[in-house]
């Protein structure tokens, strides 16, 4: 099921991942691509073997636990295990299961903002440091015009689309620094729906600030 | 000759007695072990003293809770416990959500087969042992990303781990599960 995937994450992403030092909006595109990927779920897992070798061979000898450190955990233990509150969802074809937890249901849940031209878009919450947003593109239309900054990774959860270059279809990711400058375009055939993430303040977030934005740079 | 082998597979051997009969005896060596091992790694990640130990005793009640989640082929016990604590440390030291991937797991029924189990904590011992052999600035470099003193873009620069044996050997403990689930 994940063979046709292409387009993958970079392996400092995917070790960042398993550190625990990305930005919120890019551990929510690894856990997305991931659900997807065998690939990349493999390399997540072998860093974060890595991971268990760096704590393994953390000295343990010169760390003293406080008195009573085992009998404070086995009364941990002794009160149950935590509840989860994550509720199961229903599976979702187009939202993988972390989506569905920051939208808060599957695809119907997703509350749709119009930026004009038919693309659509709703950003998810995260922490500050990065964003996190759904971009709905019409068969055949141009990607949102956005130039980048910093670190922003789009990836394709239904139809596709294509830059000069490339094609990238469900469970490919776009991987752009500010060096990049193209103009995507959704594949003719269907709707196409991409979870987009960036480490970089969002430029615009409708027509007019778009509008204003473009004026203040003549 | 092959004691940190056995050593290994004596720590998936207490986790079974963990999941299984509730093993206090096991899980008190589990947690001489590793409990300061977890302390000093978020100490070293930014946490003060007490705050550690308190993340040190929830992650070792942790891995009591979810003895029945941890997946001896597709890791060690060291390299699972150390998920546990990044995420406890990802929760309390940076106030964040940490979304995990949908879930790939046994079913209550299936066990992972003993040989795969065998080959992979032997590919994580392998993996620790080339890391210690590294030469002291690139180990040390590692560790930092580890503890969270280096960005993603400055660990882009990593290169030379050794990743391409354990990495097969996940996959095809990936590739099973997929198929056990279908």
């Amino acid at each position: 099921m994940t063979q046709q995937i292409t387009h993958h994450l970079t392996d400092n992403i995917l070790m960042g991942y398993a550190a625990g030092t990305l930005p919120e909006a890019f551990n929510l595109m690894v856990a997305t691509h991931v659900s997807l990927c065998d690939a990349c779920r493999a390399q997540v897992e072998s860093y974060d073997a890595v991971g268990g070798a760096v704590l393994d061979q953390t000295p343990g000898n010169d760390i003293s636990l406080t008195p009573g450190s085992f009998a404070a955990t086995m009364a941990l233990i002794a009160g149950g295990a935590p509840d989860e509150i994550r509720k199961p969802r229903s599976r979702d074809v187009v939202l993988p299961k972390p989506l569905q937890d920051y939208v808060g249901g599957g695809l119907d849940s997703v509350k749709w903002r119009s930026i004009g031209m038919g693309v659509k878009q709703a950003i998810l919450p995260t922490s500050k440091d990065a964003s996190a947003r759904l971009l709905y593109i019409p068969a055949g239309a141009a990607m949102p015009d956005h130039g980048h900054h910093g670190t922003e990774m789009t990836m394709v959860l239904q139809g596709a689309f294509q830059d000069e270059d490339d094609y990238f279809a469900r469970g490919d990711v776009e991987v752009a620094d500010s060096d990049l400058h193209h103009t995507p375009v959704a594949d003719i055939h269907e709707d196409c729906i991409c979870l987009a993430v960036t480490d970089a303040p969002l430029r615009f977030q409708g027509l007019l600030p778009k509008i204003a934005q473009r004026f203040a740079r003549i | 000759m092959q004691d940190s082998d056995a050593k290994r597979m004596q720590w998936v051997d207490h986790m079974v007695r963990i999941r299984d009969d509730q093993d206090q005896a096991a899980f008190a060596a589990l947690f001489d072990h590793f409990a300061p091992r977890v302390k000093g790694f978020l100490m070293k990640s930014g946490a003060d003293a007490s705050l550690a130990e308190e993340c040190a005793q929830e992650v070792l009640a942790t891995c009591w809770h979810k003895a029945h989640m941890f997946d001896p082929a597709r890791a060690s016990v060291a390299t699972w416990i150390f998920t546990i604590a990044r995420n406890r440390k990802i929760d309390v030291l940076r106030k964040q959500r940490r979304p995990e991937p949908e879930d790939l797991a046994w079913g209550p029924e299936e066990e992972p087969d003993q040989a795969d189990v065998m080959a992979l904590q032997q590919e994580s011992e392998q993996l620790g042992r080339a890391i210690s052999e590294l030469p002291a600035a690139q180990r040390e470099l590692i560790q930092k990303a580890y503890f969270g003193d280096l960005s993603h873009s400055e660990i882009a620069e990593q290169t030379g781990l050794p990743l391409g044996t354990i990495k097969s050997r996940i996959r095809l403990a990936l590739e099973r599960l997929r198929h056990a689930m279908k």
